[in-house]
């Protein structure tokens, strides 16, 4: 029971690493979401940008992501100390599943559901709102539902660069050689990615047309 | 009657390939023209120019009297019903979303949309109330077509062009397709381009056929002609019959 008690007698720091790492998380993949999912369209549409940046998203996750939060801090603007930099890792590590479930959702549209749209005189801008974006949605949803999770296990790391979250837990637990205290961390963190999955997951059903 | 659609000469290429070469031929108003010709003939090409979803790369398609060129793509495509293979419905939208989107980019009033929609539906022999809000997974294959026929004569263009639109469909409902497809598009005046690789189909739906083979136009005239000319590549096809 010495979880509990540890849980009990630190919660209020544990429920603000809690929130401060959901606002890691939030920040991060919407930031993401925004660069990524646009990114997507835009392969597209550019079919000559398709291996430079899918090849740059697919390098970005090969870094191991402790690296990747070091190699950020000595970097001017985006680097240094803190949780700024922390944001700037994981929007990094988000991008790839968002820009490649973006293209493949929309590039799986079917081509005569896309020619009858142009042939009745929609314009790309309603092809792209009305029919392929609506039709890859799910697809798009998983890819927001694996950065998110995603998100929430990396972001555990930012703690080591100062970015705070349940990540400071884990990071004192294993300086400490102690299970207790990683475990206020990890639990949490786990249960965070389960309900952020168990979330999104609902919202991909209830998105699908094909129902 | 004055002639809604003109190929002049019109050729198209891409990659050094060409798909269609010099083709001329006009398309009165209220006529049905049938493409007929094999798979690779030009048959698709030829009416996807008259859309503009392609632009020749010579010659020019006139499409009431102005080249394709120049008119804006999506207006000129809002006054041309179109009709593909089934797939072509929109898979996550009902019936009734389906058959009032061009009304919709319009920016009808919802009211009369909906009224619109009911009324295609019954033209097309589908009772509003079964079908509007089905999605086009739960319809037949005959049934996905004469949705398809509904929606493209939804905002009343003037002119249909459909691109092998019986094609999936099982040859007893094909049939019958294509007998309610003639009638009500005569019953309509509408001016047709319909592509096909079946002369039956063709005999069945044409006021004209044209015949195309790799690219060319080989024949053109009414069925009559059609019947009783002793080309030997048109005489090749009836006796397929």
């Amino acid at each position: 029971m010495k979880f509990f008690d540890y849980v009990l007698l630190n919660r209020a720091e544990l429920l603000s690493s809690t929130f401060e790492h959901i606002g890691l998380v939030a920040v991060s993949s919407g930031l993401a979401i925004a660069v990524g999912v646009p990114a997507g369209i835009v392969l597209t549409r550019r079919p000559g940008l398709r291996a430079p940046v899918l090849g740059f998203a697919n390098v970005v996750q090969t870094i191991p992501s402790l690296a990747l939060f070091g190699f950020l801090i000595p970097l001017p603007f985006i680097g240094g100390i803190g949780a700024r930099t922390a944001i700037v890792a994981l929007v990094l590590y988000g991008l790839l599943p968002l820009i490649r479930n973006t293209y493949a959702g929309i590039t799986s549209v079917d081509p005569a559901v896309r020619e009858a749209a142009h042939g009745m005189g929609m314009t790309d801008a309603q092809v792209l709102w009305l029919v392929e974006l609506r039709l890859a949605a799910p697809v798009i949803l998983a890819g927001i539902r694996i950065s998110v999770v995603l998100g929430v296990g990396i972001g555990t790391i930012a703690a080591a660069i100062g970015g705070g979250g349940l990540g400071e837990f884990i990071f004192r637990g294993v300086a400490m050689v102690n299970s207790v205290v990683i475990l206020a961390g990890a639990v949490p963190a786990a249960l965070l990615a389960l309900i952020a999955d168990g979330g999104l997951h609902l919202l991909e059903r209830r998105l699908d047309w094909r129902r | 009657m004055p002639d809604l659609i003109q190929f002049r000469d019109v050729a198209y290429g891409v990659n050094g390939r060409t798909l269609l070469g010099s083709v001329s031929f006009s398309v009165a108003e209220g006529e049905r023209l049938v493409l007929l010709g094999r798979s690779g003939a030009g048959k698709t090409t030829a009416l996807r120019l008259i859309n503009a979803l392609l632009l020749p790369t010579a010659g020019e398609v006139l499409v009431a009297g102005r080249s394709t060129r120049d008119w804006n793509p999506v207006r000129l495509r809002r006054r041309i019903g179109y009709v593909i293979q089934e797939i072509g419905l929109f898979p996550h939208m009902s019936v009734e979303r389906n058959v009032g989107l061009v009304p919709r980019l319009e920016r009808w009033p919802a009211a009369r949309i909906r009224e619109r929609v009911g009324e295609l539906l019954r033209l097309v022999g589908l009772a509003p109330g079964e079908f509007a809000h089905r999605l086009p997974h739960q319809l037949s294959g005959g049934q996905r077509q004469r949705v398809g026929v509904a929606r493209a004569l939804a905002a009343d263009p003037p002119m249909l062009l459909c691109d092998e639109p019986f094609g999936a469909v099982d040859p007893l409902a094909r049939q019958e397709l294509q007998i309610e497809f003639r009638s009500l598009t005569e019953r309509l005046g509408k001016t047709v381009v319909f592509v096909t690789h079946d002369v039956r189909e063709a005999l069945a739906l044409a006021s004209r056929i044209a015949l195309l083979d790799r690219g060319k136009l080989v024949f053109v005239g009414t069925v009559d002609q059609f019947n009783a000319t002793s080309d030997a590549r048109v005489a090749a096809l009836r006796e397929l019959l």
